[in-house]
């Protein structure tokens, strides 16, 4: 009976390591599969060319990324221009300023924001806002300007959620002894609050920019999608993912790794990233 | 103010001031999620009706109802949570209650985080490539499904973690020294406990998984007709919704799918808070 029971445990503990390890499993797949598709044509290309080239005509055997590569760089720029300013200072006001109880309704609403589906996002984009700049602002609406305006309100849940818990993390003594020295709370937030939770901050920051640069269903409804390096802000533009997301689709042959090559590119970037944040954020958790 | 500018601006009048804009800030974003909410019911709820809701689209989509894709949003999503939460869950035991950190977990956190951070378009291609093509289950529900269980796998994980490490340790000592075993521990007494939090994290992958668009997309397919099996391709709400409003097959159709779409995530979070709220005030 006892013997039993320990062999039970033990090979539940088993099954367990097992079970834990199939996360890091799937991403050996994807890795694999990903690569392998897409490496090919990398090779047959070049690296340096394939990133570096002006061009994509797949329909002549021409893949050049460049222009999907400036692409995602200004729209992302661009939504955290808008996400980043907005967002901490809503996480400020929520974590430090506003009464328990405005914040417990307005902390669940951020979170709905974070629920609402990318394609909803891209259709008020759609119907709101590419009217609205064509109308206003000149070009056809669909424009890098519209993709980062959209991509920069989808941010803004990454981005106050994660700098909320940096401010929240911050020693309330820290708080206590600025405003016991006659500080304002704004004081207390500018020079101890704000520089104490800047590695958190930072994280939020580069986590909202993985978020903005791996976003598909939405750019591709507002940006345009031309394959030209776009001449301003008012012009359309194409991303890395929608490069992907649009044509894979139909593509075959030479083509389809082109695309996986594209896939390839975005992964590195967002593996980069994510060695950036947890070095910022000091060896702490990072999650969306 | 002007009368103190010896002594530079008065901190009392900046403080206001800087209240003002951050409260400004938050009240903007508030306003966004108010305005998209408010626009898309304004304009899609009057479309749905009882037989929106269970007709077959006629048309491609111009006509009659949604039913198909509703079908495919609950099989898909469902069968990936069926999937991604007894193995999100069995990481998070694994995490907390089998192992201090030392190499192996540390290799574990590192492939949830990793995860987490990968696009849902790189899942898509993933998924494509490995279950449609490579294992030769087609554009289907379990493509679909699988898919979407490896992208929600790290947030259950996470909040199960979140949840389990929350359970006081002088429950799990009490167990103990009553004789059990870990594993009837971990049943008996760190689970039930934890349990509201666990469901919170399946509910909010849930929500999560009802709105994928990418990941499902190149995985399920995109067919209008009732799968009559696992393996048959599927339209989900949110791909639905998005060939109807991208091809402009009828955008009265497409505000009443995203009309649909808005209410079950809204639905699915406020259960979610509602589950850990009623759990914050049982154990206060």
């Amino acid at each position: 009976m006892r013997y039993a029971v320990r062999y039970k445990e033990a090979i539940i503990e088993k099954a367990l390591v097992v079970i834990a390890l199939s996360a890091i499993a799937v991403l050996g797949l994807i890795i694999l599969f990903v690569f392998k598709e897409g490496s090919p044509v990398m090779a047959r290309v070049g690296v340096i060319r394939f990133i570096s080239g002006t061009k994509w005509a797949p329909s002549r055997g021409v893949f050049g990324i460049l222009p999907m590569i400036l692409g995602s760089v200004w729209v992302t720029l661009g939504a955290l221009a808008i996400g980043v300013p907005l967002g901490l200072a809503c996480a400020i006001f929520l974590a430090e300023m506003a009464p328990a109880r405005v914040s417990s309704i307005l902390k669940p609403s951020v979170e709905l924001l974070a629920g609402i589906p990318s394609v909803v996002y891209g259709f008020i984009g759609l119907v709101v806002l590419v009217p609205f700049i064509r109308r206003w602002l000149g070009g056809p609406g669909f424009s890098v300007l519209a993709a980062a305006i959209v991509l920069g309100i989808m941010v803004l849940p990454t981005i106050i959620s994660i700098s909320f818990d940096a401010f929240k993390a911050v020693p309330a003594a820290y708080r206590e002894g600025m405003l016991a020295l006659g500080a304002t709370k704004w004081q207390a937030i500018r020079m101890v609050i704000l520089p104490a939770a800047r590695p958190g901050i930072i994280a939020a920051v580069i986590l909202g920019l993985g978020r903005a640069i791996g976003e598909t269903m939405a750019v591709i409804m507002v940006a345009g999608n031309s394959t030209k390096i776009p001449s301003s802000a008012l012009a359309p533009v194409r991303t890395l993912t929608s490069n992907i997301a649009l044509e894979m689709g139909y593509a075959t042959g030479e083509h389809r790794e082109a695309l996986l090559a594209t896939g390839m590119v975005l992964f590195v970037v967002i593996a980069l990233l994510n060695v950036a944040a947890r070095l910022f954020a000091g060896g702490g958790r990072v999650s969306r | 103010m002007k009368q103190e500018r010896a002594k530079g601006p008065d901190q009392h009048v900046v403080n206001r001031r800087m209240t003002a804009v951050f409260a400004g800030a938050a009240m903007m974003t508030v306003g966004v999620l108010i305005f998209i909410v408010v626009y898309i019911l304004n304009r899609g709820l009057h479309i749905v009706t009882p037989s929106f809701l269970s007709e077959a689209p006629r048309q491609m989509g111009r006509a009659g109802g949604i039913y198909p894709a509703i079908v495919g949003s609950i099989l898909v999503t469902g069968i990936a949570v069926l999937i991604a939460a007894p193995v999100g869950v069995a990481t998070a035991i694994y995490l907390t209650e089998y192992t201090r950190e030392d190499r192996l977990p540390r290799i574990v956190r590192f492939g949830t985080e990793s995860l987490a951070g990968i696009p849902s378009i790189i899942f898509g291609l993933f998924g494509f490539l490995f279950f449609v093509i490579y294992l030769d289950l087609g554009w289907s529900v379990l493509s679909g499904a699988l898919t979407l269980s490896a992208m929600i796998l790290p947030t259950i994980v996470r909040t199960s973690e979140e949840a389990i490490r929350a359970v006081p340790n002088a429950y799990r000592e009490i167990s103990y020294a009553l004789g059990s075993t870990r594993w009837q521990t971990v049943t008996g007494v760190v689970l039930p406990t934890a349990l509201p939090g666990i469901v919170t994290g399946v509910v909010l992958a849930v929500g999560r998984s009802i709105g994928e668009t990418a990941v499902v997309i190149f995985t399920a397919g995109t067919s209008l007709r009732l799968p009559k099996s696992l393996l048959d391709p599927v339209r989900t709400l949110p791909v639905h919704f998005y060939i109807l409003a991208r091809e402009g097959i009828s955008l009265d159709n497409a505000y009443g799918t995203a009309a649909v779409l808005i209410i079950l995530v809204l639905v699915i979070n406020i259960t979610a808070y509602s589950v850990v709220n009623r759990f914050a005030a049982r154990s206060r």
